[in-house]
């Protein structure tokens, strides 16, 4: 192990030969081609270049809707059977995304020191260009059906690489994937173009608040209608990025709609954004927004006029967070097993006593059963549908299982599962995050 | 990827729901209190079950696993998929009178494991139990000290066996005895011992905590003279192949078990929702932490039980693909057993002393569940299997 450990020290030296090795395994794929993406890619990168500077004020101005129905993905079909099986194409975009995650894993240290990630990590992961499968056709992206079940596999195996990261990079495509879900023809036709520029748009999901017992269905923020404009007033805590987003999807409760989430310019009057410190989840650079009358257009009510289900939004977040856990605790799982094989006490191996292997096996039955919960979920969404009372097991199944096996992790280590020279305590400190935050992510 | 239940095992689902519903449920207290009495409402069953059986896909009950031909690189839903959904809707009427279904025997799973195709022939309509355990060794089955003697075309057969399932009504008894004690598991080979073999003794019927309705049988077998032809698979001893033949028996009927147990936890969280139905409110929105306490133990029980179920599924889908699902079957083995125990004993408790009565089945259910963590490989049994196959340890490292 200590060996192979050694190999991946040497291919980080030169992060961008192994980069375009698999980059380019992707782009020659089978799934590629057929998808296209290499042409789709080498236009956007030109596209991208020539427009990419006005990305930030898009959200600060009016959504003109051209009443036009706005695009959804439709429902993937199946064949009525029973089958937990990847499509080849899911594995090939598995494949890329574990590679990338082997790099997060290495940076994760550092990251966890800096409380940021850095550029050149930010550019690979640019570069893998996850825009295009989420984006409908129309727009330039290659989708036609939701594909709610990919974005799990993807979710899954950043936060196999590393928890904070994961959330951080894909903040900005759980935006995107809001807004193709949810938003209204002149919020997609507005925003979506510059989700797959070659340096997209970042910006997040804010829904909790500091407050205990806190609930998305009682919030504090308020939206109140006032003519063309609603006035927001209230603070937003744990925004995952908030300093780098151009703008937030934000959630809350109107006068006239009930929940609704709007998008709030970064720098609209009366917005401000604080870094806060947390247990955990430090690459993800998180804040608290403050609104003190806050005023947005109208139009920028996600979903427009009507806004939207904001429990089905809410679903889709909490899948997120279900998929994060999910992949963390999968890492914990495959870096107990070669430890409690390689320490020794009383002359033999840890793990040949049952007290410390009957723990790992429970890891593995409580990281099976999260995993399935989050799949069944994830399927249902992505068939079109009811699944709020399997996304909201699942949840409960994660929250509870992924802190027990984020606590082993540690447990199985010993003194050594509490130091920060091994990942484990950092992922005791990320795993609390998920049965509290619902930002951030959404699938 | 989908995880819901195929439309062509509805039918079976239904009908098992409605057997368990209309034939189980009434009759369930009456045999948890006379135990021992045999069940003749499940005679009358068991012929329909067997004209049903012959043309459909899954059979209910534990005995057949037919092999089908998956080649073909598309993906299957079969027989162990069925089987599982069977045994869960039934065992959601009364898992004590399922397992005394005539005909469904574990040994019938074991002689479709093991058997070869004369002998599948010749016991096609044998209902048989399954005899492993000892006074002396109960989880460890290597360590059994029935023997077997060879002489002429007849083995002899001398040891006692106990906690067999139906072997006081079975017609058979598959008995596990060794050809050569000092060899050790190698030498060890399951025999098909009919009823009224001479030497063979039934010497009593156990009193038990739960599934009452099961006849639970101690035997004893003094010079029982077996025709050599009743030796399940190949007579020779082949020490490297070992145990693998008589495990395979376990593979393949762990998810069945795990499906039992899934079935007494969905009739105990439905019954248990219905008797609080006027004290809950769960909308499946509010996080958990801000319902009332009852309602977030539902919400747990259930999580509990779907993560079990799906897990259950899963390693059946496994098996009608094709795919080893050693590590699978006993992940939910593991899961379904204890989660059922678990939460039916919360369950009791929820309903408080309405729970515990014998008006309602809570306790019977509460009762009959603890087996299930116990049996076809305890809970530790499970673990150690996963533990071992995690850390790529052999049970001489991990003991």
């Amino acid at each position: 192990m200590v060996k192979e450990e050694k190999k991946r020290g040497k291919k980080s030296d030169l992060p961008y030969a192994t980069y375009f090795e698999y980059y380019n395994q992707f782009l020659d794929s089978k799934f590629a081609k057929t998808l296209n993406l290499r042409k789709l890619s080498e236009r956007f990168v030109y596209e991208g270049t020539k427009n990419g500077i006005k990305v930030a004020n898009a959200a600060s101005k009016v959504f003109k809707s051209n009443s036009k129905k706005p695009e959804r993905l439709d429902p993937q079909k199946n064949t009525d059977l029973f089958d937990l099986n990847y499509s080849d194409e899911q594995k090939m975009i598995q494949q890329t995304i574990q590679q990338f995650a082997v790099k997060m894993r290495n940076a994760a240290e550092k990251i966890d020191d800096v409380f940021t990630i850095d550029e050149s990590l930010w550019n690979e992961f640019n570069e893998l260009q996850l825009g295009y499968l989420q984006v409908p056709e129309v727009f330039g992206g290659m989708m036609k059906e939701k594909s709610t079940t990919t974005q799990m596999m993807m979710v899954e195996e950043l936060a196999y690489g590393d928890l904070g990261q994961a959330l951080a990079f894909f903040t900005r495509h759980s935006v995107l994937n809001a807004i193709v879900n949810f938003g209204s023809d002149g919020q997609q036709a507005d925003l979506i173009p510059a989700f797959l520029q070659e340096n997209p748009a970042i910006a997040s999901i804010a829904i909790n608040e500091p407050t205990p017992l806190f609930s998305p269905y009682e919030l504090s923020t308020k939206a109140e209608k006032k003519e063309n404009v609603y006035v927001i007033n209230g603070i937003k805590n744990i925004v995952p990025l908030a300093n780098k987003s151009a703008y937030f999807l934000l959630a809350a409760e109107t006068n006239d709609k009930g929940i609704q989430l709007f998008i709030v310019d970064k720098n609209s009057k009366g917005l401000s954004v604080n870094p806060e410190r947390t247990m955990g989840l430090n690459a993800a650079e998180m804040c608290e927004l403050t609104l003190k009358n806050v005023e947005v257009d109208s139009s920028a009510m996600l979903g427009g006029t009507d806004g939207i289900a904001y429990n089905e939004f809410i679903d889709y977040c909490k899948l997120g967070w279900c998929a994060l856990a999910v992949g963390c605790c999968q890492a914990v799982l495959d870096y107990v097993i070669p430890y409690a094989n390689d320490r020794y006490a009383f002359g033999e191996p840890i793990s040949n006593r049952q007290a410390v292997a009957f723990m790992i096996a429970d890891v593995k039955i409580e990281l099976e059963s999260m995993r399935i919960l989050t799949q069944r979920a994830a399927a249902k969404a992505e068939q079109g549908l009811d699944f709020e009372k399997e996304v909201y097991l699942a949840h409960v199944l994660c929250a509870e299982k992924c802190m027990q096996i984020g606590s082993n992790g540690v447990q199985l280590l010993g003194g050594h599962g509490f130091v920060r020279d091994f990942p484990v305590e950092r992922w005791y400190r990320d795993l609390r995050a998920v049965s509290i935050a619902v930002n951030g992510v959404h699938l | 990827m989908n995880l819901e239940i195929p439309k062509k095992f509805k039918g079976i689902q239904n009908f098992a729901t409605i057997a368990a519903k209309t034939i189980f449920r009434p009759i369930s207290r009456k045999y948890d209190v006379e135990e021992h009495t045999y069940p003749v409402e499940l005679d009358l069953f068991a012929a329909g079950l067997n004209g049903m059986n012959d043309g459909s896909e899954g059979s209910i009950g534990g005995a057949s696993s037919k092999k089908e031909d998956v080649s073909d690189g598309q993906v299957h839903n079969g027989g162990n998929m069925a089987n599982c959904i069977n045994i869960q809707a039934m065992c959601y009427g009364d898992v004590g009178l399922l397992l005394s279904i005539p005909g469904q025997g574990l040994g019938n799973s074991a002689i479709s494991a093991v058997a070869n195709t004369e002998q599948l022939k010749r016991f096609s309509k044998t209902w048989a139990a399954m005899a492993i355990t000892e006074p002396n060794c109960g989880s460890d089955s290597s360590a059994i000290t029935t023997t077997a003697r060879k002489e002429g075309d007849f083995y002899y057969l001398n040891g006692e066996k106990i906690f067999i399932t139906s072997g006081e009504r079975a017609n058979a008894v598959v008995v596990w005895a060794t050809l050569d004690k000092e060899i050790g598991k190698a030498a060890i080979k399951s025999f098909v011992v009919e009823k009224g073999t001479p030497g063979m003794q039934l010497v009593r019927l156990e009193k038990k905590l739960g599934i009452r309705a099961s006849d639970t049988a101690a035997i004893v077998f003094t010079e029982c003279k077996v025709p050599a032809e009743n030796l399940l698979g190949s007579p020779e001893i082949d020490i490297k192949k070992g145990f693998g033949g008589v495990m395979e028996t376990f593979d393949n009927t762990r998810p069945f078990v795990a499906s039992m147990a899934n079935g007494v936890a969905e009739a105990a969280i439905e019954r248990t929702k219905e008797l609080l139905q006027d004290k809950i409110n769960l909308d499946y929105k509010t996080p958990i932490n801000n319902v009332k306490s009852v309602e977030a133990e539902i919400y747990k029980m259930e999580a509990e039980y779907e993560a079990a179920r799906l897990l259950t599924l899963k390693a059946a889908w496994m098996a009608d693909n094709r795919k080893p699902n050693s590590l699978e079957a006993s992940i939910c083995k593991a899961k379904a057993a204890r989660i059922t125990n678990q939460l039916t004993l919360k369950c009791v408790e929820l309903c408080s002393s309405l729970g515990y009565s014998y008006n309602e089945l809570l306790e019977k259910w509460a009762r009959d569940s603890k087996i299930l963590d116990i049996f076809e490989g305890t809970q530790q049994i499970q673990q150690l299997i996963i533990a071992r196959r995690l850390l790529r340890k052999s049970s001489a490292e991990l003991k």
